[in-house]
């Protein structure tokens, strides 16, 4: 196997899903927001919410097609460049994929059809109906990757069979209810809210500022600084560093995220800025909050958030034990009758995964020499500088996110929507934030998790296919071409909508006076 | 009641039905798509074509992503082998499908001609590529992939992308653009009114429908002749999914040994033929319901074809007859499929059941008039 095939993989991967990530969670926050927008147009009936809804649906519009588009990649990709990790974790982590296409993409697609083209064929009532069903299509779908992806993150509910050489269901109620997913789920959605009302503010506090479209402006900044400050109190309350001290290797990251070299004394200090040097392992000028990290982590005051260094040594021993499983595996291949072999296998089969790691050095895990096993141990360690920055940044601009909103809730409760220019400059200058925040977030799940692709069970390196680095170069340049392009004129559209306004645009082709009436049945 | 043999062939049947599936709803975005540049000529032409599959086609495009999922689910060894194994070919059918969404809704944000005809020949190609690319994948599945499974089962591929191009996977990918065209046709005489452009879509579709008749039976003709794969000895259908623990043989004509052992399995080629001819007879007296019948019916019964053809084989190798992927050796365990067979029996009739209310509310001819005077269309 080719190492660098599964390096390039991971560069796919990740151009991939970070850019399909910049408009899903828009999609996420703005569906729900549409919802509300649309209620009180049900309930009071006034045409100037008719008007908000119709602008925001078309700024979604746009934004959801590229959503749509770049999920396709994502669904096909784990067979065409983790063709291992497909083989080896299908049967269970095929299932949410599946589930996610026949309960969540068929309601949003379907439904997404009827609102844009629905308005005029449906009651009132019937449209809001078909508003809420995307919405409620679109948040289905990311509980049930997130619920793919928190098995990545903490495999609860399979074992591995060495008859068909992968892992396999034990238990799907724990998978169903993984604790790291229902954490994951929550924080995805949240910081999806914010995402779409920090754009909803901010669009409106630009019309506020140029005196345009007042009456749209402060209904949806309005209704954005509700929605914002519930999901930004939501983002960050519920943060899924809660899920972090569930197993080892959440342990890991959380080390990692806080620069944690060694084990402290209960409660632990939270580390606030610092400069993680990888090579001496420590932190030098750090800034400390006493007793925070460990009452966040564990949530006690004499919880112990476990030291890297520890956490590495445990790893060692779990290596060793892993060896044990490998070879009663090979010779369970050899004869699978053989009982001595399976009793080894099954008591040490939890550890298995460990022993893949040593694959990197040596093709045979059980001739691992101890400094090698040293080293496949340290290699559980992540990027820390690049775990510990990204998730201060991300931080910071939660608490940044809370009070922006706090102090739109107040203006708006005030009636106060145009009387603060500096502020509202601050809500324009603010909307690329949510987008930094949630890439960093991506960055902190996923590279904190390596190097497993599937924590603790399968590294990485082993879970990709069988390319040529020629293939993979193609795709590479491939996507990032039609991606590039596609941004480029996606950014243009949304710019030139809201330069537009939302006045109706009868312009594109006007109606000849007179035209007659389509026939179309009336809404069911 | 439901063991592990019955759950598999289920699964086996279920995959053909998301393929069906798939092929006639999105199938017929795909060769409306492919249609738009030549039956539509004036931009409102075009608005009205694009705007018979623009409220639906999202939701149609689902049985594409499902189908995805569900092979993940149910066969994973099916979607680890295939996909990587067709890497260039999927990357192209996800370049030009990609195409779709944002060619659908763009086109109609700016009025400049140039713009539109741009996205206009987006669309074509996210129509014509993956139709062209689905039908090779499915020639390259009855002659076999080269690909080898080692001890661990990784799948190793040593073909070449154009190696995936030889005569008979070629004459299938035609065939399920004739195919798909035809059934596009058959849509637009549903959904657009009287005029020049269904007309042009009656004319363009008794042209495909005829080509996919004749390319059906060459086809046929030639599956006789190529060779197939049979399983030798001693079959466990309730086995561990591991290929290397079945032993299989290739055999010309080998493909045809089902209609022998199973002559019933004939109802699906002659479907495919009768749906066809009763799609041109359709079409030429211009019965629009009676061609996306005959189209629906041939398309249901070509895919049966390679089912029937085919099984117990998904996707045999044509290097290491060892490695082939077939119903008893590929599928998730047992307990996955029972569970996801759960989930399809509660969520499928749901599914199906939204779908007919939009269509309903959509129904209708779709008019130049109506497209003219709604902001809300394409």
């Amino acid at each position: 196997m080719d190492p660098g095939v599964a390096d390039l993989s991971r560069l796919q991967f990740a151009l991939t899903a970070l850019y399909h990530f910049l408009f899903v969670p828009l999609t996420l926050g703005l569906s729900f927001m549409l919802v509300i927008m649309e209620s009180v147009y049900v309930m009071t009936g006034r045409a100037a919410w008719r008007q908000v809804t119709r602008f925001w649906g078309k700024i979604f519009g746009i934004n959801f097609v590229l959503g749509v588009a770049t999920g396709l990649t994502m669904e096909f990709q784990f067979g065409t460049n983790w063709s291992y990790f497909s083989h080896y974790v299908g049967d269970i982590f095929g299932a949410p994929l599946a589930i996610e296409g026949l309960m969540a993409f068929f309601l949003e697609a379907t439904f997404v059809g009827l609102m844009f083209f629905g308005w005029d064929r449906l009651s009132r009532l019937g449209h809001l109906f078909v508003t809420f069903m995307v919405a409620l299509g679109t948040n289905l779908s990311a509980l049930w990757i997130l619920i793919a992806n928190g098995w990545m993150q903490n495999p609860v509910g399979s074992d591995f069979n060495p008859e068909t050489m992968r892992m396999e269901v034990s238990d799907f109620g724990a998978v169903l209810f993984n604790p790291v997913a229902q954490a994951k789920f929550v924080h995805t959605v949240s910081a999806g809210y914010v995402m779409a009302a920090v754009l909803v503010l901010g669009v409106s506090a630009f019309w506020l500022l140029k005196g345009r479209w007042t009456a749209v402006a402060r209904r949806s900044m309005t209704v954005a600084a509700a929605f914002g400050l519930a999901g930004s109190l939501s983002v960050v309350v519920l943060g899924d560093e809660s899920g972090y001290a569930l197993t080892d290797n959440q342990k890991m990251k959380l080390a990692a995220i806080e620069a944690a070299w060694h084990t402290e004394a209960a409660p632990a200090g939270l580390t606030l800025f610092g400069m993680p040097d990888s090579v001496a392992q420590t932190t030098r000028y750090s800034v400390q909050i006493p007793w925070v990290l460990g009452m966040i982590a564990t949530r006690s005051l004499d919880g112990t958030v476990t030291g890297m260094s520890e956490l590495v040594l445990q790893a060692q021993e779990r290596i060793a034990s892993g060896q044990v499983a490998y070879q009663a595996v090979e010779r369970l291949k050899a004869d699978p009758k053989d009982t001595a072999a399976r009793a080894a296998f099954e008591q040490h089969k939890r550890d298995l995964g460990y022993a893949l790691l040593l694959k990197r050095y040596v093709a045979d895990p059980a001739q691992a020499t101890p400094e090698i096993v040293k080293r496949a141990a340290w290699d559980t360690v992540p990027n820390v500088p690049l775990m510990f920055w990204s998730f201060r940044i991300m931080a910071l601009i939660g608490f940044l996110m809370i009070a922006l909103f706090a102090g739109a809730f107040v203006i708006a409760s005030l009636r106060r929507h145009d009387q603060y220019r500096p502020f509202l400059w601050a809500a324009v200058a603010a909307i690329p934030l949510p987008w930094i925040a949630a890439e960093l977030g991506w960055v902190v799940a996923e590279l904190g998790r390596q190097p497993w692709a599937i924590e603790g069970v399968l590294p990485t390196f082993l879970a990709s296919s069988s390319l040529s680095r020629a293939a993979l170069w193609t795709t590479i340049a491939g996507f990032t071409l039609i991606y590039g392009a596609l941004a480029v004129i996606e950014v243009r559209l949304i710019l030139a909508t809201i330069k537009h306004g939302p006045d109706e645009d009868e312009a594109q082709a006007p109606a000849p006076v007179g035209a007659p009436i389509p026939a179309q049945p009336l809404a069911a | 009641m439901f063991d592990y043999e019955l759950l598999r062939l289920i699964w086996w049947a279920l995959l053909g039905v998301l393929l069906i599936g798939f092929a006639l709803t999105d199938g017929f975005d795909l060769g409306t798509a492919t249609l738009l540049p030549f039956v539509a000529r004036t931009d409102a032409e075009r608005r009205m074509v694009i705007n018979t599959v623009g409220p639906t086609w999202e939701g149609n495009q689902v049985w594409f992503i499902l189908g995805g999922g569900a092979i993940f689910a149910a066969w994973p060894f099916v979607y680890a082998v295939s996909f990587s194994g067709f890497y260039l070919a999927m990357f192209l059918v996800l370049a030009a499908l990609i195409l779709r969404p944002v060619g659908f809704k763009y086109r109609s944000k700016k009025p400049d001609p140039k713009w539109r005809s741009r996205w206009d020949w987006a669309l074509f190609v996210g129509g014509l590529v993956p139709a062209l690319v689905f039908g090779v994948a499915v020639g390259n599945a009855l002659s076999g992939a080269p690909f080898r499974l080692d001890g661990d089962l990784r799948a190793t591929y040593e073909g070449a992308f154009l190696g995936l191009f030889t005569p008979f996977t070629l004459l299938a990918g035609l065939m399920s653009v004739a195919m798909l065209v035809l059934h596009g046709a058959a849509w637009l005489a549903i959904k657009t009114e009287h005029g020049p452009v269904q007309a042009r879509a009656r004319a363009y579709g008794f042209g495909a429908g005829t080509l996919a008749l004749f390319l059906f039976a060459i086809g046929g003709l030639m599956v006789a002749e190529m060779p197939g794969w049979r399983i030798v000895g001693v079959i466990d259908p309730a086995g561990p999914s591991n290929p290397l623990r079945t032993t299989t043989e290739m055999v010309s004509g080998a493909w045809l040994g089902n209609y022998q052992a199973h002559p019933w399995m004939l109802l699906a080629p002659a479907l495919g033929f009768l749906g066809m001819a009763m799609a041109l007879v359709g079409i030429y007296r211009e019965r629009g319901g009676l061609a996306f019948t005959g189209s629906s019916l041939g398309a249901a019964g070509i895919i049966a074809s390679v089912g029937c053809s085919m099984f117990p084989f998904i996707l045999p190798s044509s290097i290491d007859a060892h490695s082939s992927l077939t119903v008893w050796n590929a599928s998730s365990s047992e307990r996955t499929l029972r569970i996801m067979l759960l989930v399809t029996v509660v969520f499928l009739p749901i599914v199906l059941a939204y779908t007919a209310w939009a269509y309903r509310i959509m129904f209708g001819r779709v008019t130049a008039d109506a497209v003219a005077a709604s902001p809300d269309f394409y």
